[in-house]
């Protein structure tokens, strides 16, 4: 931190309690495979996967499930061996608990791979975009939270002018150490990954940033990454939310990502370790992304630590698996500063899912909101940059352009200003709120736009119509008169003839 | 387990509204309990007095408003609005004047604004401005100094008496600050080198003044511990002291005999319980560091200038008021950079 950004407190982010040992130093266990996995054909960011399956159909471990449909979508692949039961609704991953179009399957108890048909044997002679054909084909996605297709970043590379690869193990979700498990048990197939990340993008040098708080996990990569120069381990400091793709960038590279902009506008892509992880799998062994380590926190837990868990499996199926000392407080998938808090448990982990925490009440954040105190921590917790309390003192009295113009589009809802607001105001609740409503607004105006036009077309049309018909009229009076005028001269004649004649 | 669905964050760092203020009532108390030994039983009546004006002036609103009394009053604001002006208070001050201040406080300069976080001025301060310009002789009446535990000090009774009004020998014990002593003089033609001979600086506070601004020391250690506890940050206090001291150390070098010197202008009045306590609160100055800086040297300018060229001897209060005016504008124009913006707030080029 500079002098300057010193005297004016310019230093972002806050430093929660980690929480992530003892956790973080259990190994990593296998969970027992439930009789039923229920998977979702959404677990990304685009349209939801096509099914290719029938109910009754025999499936192996791995096989497509689902093909991606549209531009941004990913495929989905069965996580166990068995039968499809049925392709129908299951239980959103999601507060609402509304339901989304899934498939569930019976496990038949087997282990058995979907054997893949065209292993290369040397991964780095594929083409570059033949490992983003086979990333896409596996169904991975960015395992950091968003869940984006990874293929089509990868793809970009080329495209874009990626120099540049950043690979996110961060990991500044308190409670979390899924990521820090991945690198300290599996370094060198995610170094790997990384190799191929950079194949397949044409990027000339990959900075693997994780926080100092994994030491195991930096000494390992480190060891991993020592033969391959393009590779480098860059420690960062402790600090939430450097996990934040754009924070991290700012701090391996000292630069900024413009507002409207993404870090691929300087060449710099940004993939998760797990991420990294799933394309060596899928590149190397033809294993699409069928499961996960999910990490298993909290003071309700009976035996807190990471677990490989398939996607499609039930939150509570794992809670009978592992256990619970009491009650949780609150549930949730994800992290304790963004995670979703969990509406029962009959939802199943997805390709996203980082960890379930099940809070005790003590754990769990539960202060009756007061008035705000203008104290502004939630100023200098911003790690954007904005006014927290100014946008809720705005959308409390539903001045949403006012929440817009002081940034609310800014805002990446990583939670540290409600973290350190000392009246427990749901700031990021009340800026939720305000996006949704926005969103609602911008769609209910293009509906009134097009009705407007619409409308207009219409009165338009009628015009013309209107217009066009007294013309015709017009027209044809006239084409009456004219022929009125010649049988008269016509008749006219005759009769000067009848009368010349005569 | 809770069916609400309730918004991220589902973690907490655990601070809390009314710890904040406990500890700045913790970092007040020491230089509260010197002013209570300086000045004695009165000053101790009228510190009750006044706290539990200001209490009863929030619970009353409060109950006019339909809203629950107990949580609000809980929070503490109340009760340190109250003791923050006794503190500015006369010591033996009858009992009337803090209880109008303290009603004064809560209800005018708080309630009416709309409560906690609402306010514009900085309620203890718009108070005392109020009691000095409606009663300004007994908002004036100063005390020499008669610890509790001198000889001829007042005691439980007589102390009640005091503070009632109805004690005779009040006169006798009245003295002078030494701001108001140094102007009073000056107008008089007499110089600062002459004038200031029977009024040593004591920097301990033994001597006469508000309630509670005269242990300089202590006032100064309780911000110190404010600001290491991370109640407060260092930029007002020390933004208002530089505004105060900048100023008074050029004009002490250029005319001694017409201007105070730093330290006396630094140790004098409410200068430190401005900086460190009044100028400090949240809801009345800026959100921004730097817009801290600008607000407490704009306290300290002002505090310089009223006391130097104004009516009044003491600026301290005038100045926090008229800069919490100032606040709002100052946050509109210094507000903190996005990420990935400009400070205009377009984005930057790629």
């Amino acid at each position: 931190m500079g002098l300057m950004e010193k005297i004016f407190g310019a230093g972002w982010g806050i430093h929660p309690a980690d929480r992530k040992r003892p956790a973080a130093d259990i190994p990593l266990r296998r969970i027992a495979t439930p009789s039923h996995l229920y998977v979702p054909l959404q677990q990304h960011i685009g349209a939801p996967a096509r099914p290719v399956v029938l109910v009754g159909q025999k499936v192996a471990k791995g096989q497509l499930l689902a093909e991606a449909q549209g531009a941004t979508s990913a495929a989905i692949h069965a996580p166990r061996s068995g039968t499809i039961v049925s392709v129908g609704d299951i239980t959103a991953p999601h507060a609402s608990g509304l339901p989304v179009a899934g498939i569930a399957i019976e496990w038949d108890g087997e282990d058995r791979w979907h054997e893949p048909d065209d292993l290369p044997a040397d991964p780095f002679a594929l083409a570059p975009e033949d490992i983003g054909r086979r990333v896409a084909a596996a169904g991975i996605v960015g395992l950091g939270g968003a869940a984006f297709p990874s293929a089509l970043k990868l793809n970009l590379g080329k495209r874009s002018g990626i120099h540049t690869l950043i690979l996110n193990g961060g990991e500044c979700e308190p409670y979390l150490s899924c990521d820090d498990r991945l690198m300290r048990d599996f370094a060198r197939e995610t170094v790997e990954g990384i190799r191929l990340m950079l194949h397949a993008t044409g990027a000339r040098e990959a900075l693997v940033g994780i926080e100092d708080n994994k030491p195991e996990a930096i000494a390992a990569m480190t060891a991993a990454a020592a033969p391959f120069g393009e590779v480098q381990v860059r420690p960062v400091p402790a600090r939430y939310p450097m996990g934040s793709e754009k924070h991290l960038f700012s701090t391996l590279t000292g630069k900024e990502v413009p507002a409207d902009g993404r870090t691929t506008d300087l060449g710099v892509l940004v993939h998760n370790v797990g991420t990294a992880y799933a394309v060596q799998q899928a590149i190397r062994l033809g294993r699409p992304l069928v499961e996960r380590i999910v990490t298993l926190n909290g003071g309700a837990w009976h035996a807190p630590g990471n677990c490989v868990v398939p996607v499609g499996m039930l939150v509570a199926d794992i809670v009978t698996a592992v256990g619970l000392k009491q009650d949780p407080a609150r549930l949730i998938m994800g992290g304790p500063m963004m995670g979703t808090q969990l509406p029962g448990t009959f939802v199943p982990v997805v390709k996203g899912t980082s960890g379930l925490l099940a809070l005790t009440a003590d754990e769990a954040a539960a202060g009756e909101a007061q008035p705000c105190i203008r104290c502004s921590s939630c100023v200098r917790a911003c790690p954007v940059g904005l006014l927290p309390l100014e946008m809720a003192a705005r959308i409390r009295t539903d001045d949403y352009a006012g929440a817009v113009d002081l940034g609310l589009k800014d805002c990446i809802a990583c939670g540290c200003c409600a973290w350190v607001c000392p009246a427990h105001i749901p700031l990021v609740q009340y800026f939720g709120h305000a996006k949704g409503e926005l969103a609602a607004r911008d769609r209910a105006k293009l509906r009134t736009d097009a009705t407007k036009r619409l409308v207009a077309a219409r009165a338009e049309r009628l015009e013309r119509e209107a217009k066009e018909k007294a013309e015709a009229a017009a027209r044809r009076k006239a084409e009456r008169a004219a022929q009125k005028a010649a049988e008269a001269a016509a008749a006219a004649a005759t009769a000067d003839r009848t009368t010349e004649e005569s | 387990m809770s069916a609400v669905p309730i918004a991220s964050p589902h973690a907490h760092g655990g601070a809390g509204v009314s710890r904040i203020m406990a500890k700045v009532m913790l970092a007040l108390a020491p230089a509260t309990l010197y002013g209570f030994w300086l000045y004695g039983w009165p000053a101790i009546y009228l510190w009750i007095v006044t706290v539990l004006a200001a209490l009863l002036g929030e619970a009353t609103c409060l109950r006019l408003a339909d809203q629950p009394a107990r949580p609000v009053l809980l929070d503490g604001s109340a009760l340190l609005t109250g003791w923050l002006l006794a503190l500015s208070l006369p010591p033996w001050a009858p009992w009337w004047l803090g209880a109008v201040g303290g009603l004064f406080a809560t209800i005018v300069a708080k309630q009416v604004f709309g409560g906690l976080g609402q306010n514009l001025f900085n309620p203890a301060m718009v108070a005392r401005v109020a009691l000095l310009i409606s009663f300004p002789v007994p908002m004036t009446a100063w005390v020499a100094p008669l610890p509790l535990t001198a000889a001829g000090a007042p005691g439980l009774f007589d102390g009640l008496l005091v503070t009632l009004g109805s004690a005779t020998q009040l006169d006798a014990v009245s003295s002078a600050s030494l701001l108001g002593h140094a102007k009073a003089e000056l107008s008089r033609g007499v110089d600062l080198l002459h004038s200031l001979g029977g009024h040593p600086l004591s920097l301990a506070g033994y001597r006469p003044g508000s309630l509670g601004e005269t242990a300089g020391l202590l006032i100064a250690a309780g911000g110190i511990a404010m600001i290491v506890m991370g109640v407060i940050s260092w930029h007002i206090p020390a933004a208002m002291l530089a505004g105060i001291a900048l100023p008074a150390a050029i004009g002490h070098a250029v005319d001694p005999a017409r201007y105070l010197d730093a330290t006396t202008h630094i140790f004098s009045g409410g200068a430190l319980l401005g900086a460190f306590f009044i100028a400090t609160d949240y809801v009345t100055s800026p959100n921004t560091r730097a817009g801290q800086l600008l607000f407490g040297l704009g306290c300290g300018l002002l505090t310089y200038v009223i006391r130097t060229w104004g009516g009044y001897p003491e600026g301290v209060a005038f100045a926090v008021l008229l800069m919490n005016a100032l606040a709002p504008a100052i946050d509109r124009l210094l507000k903190p950079r996005i990420y990935g913006r400009n400070r205009k707030g377009a984005p930057l080029p790629s």
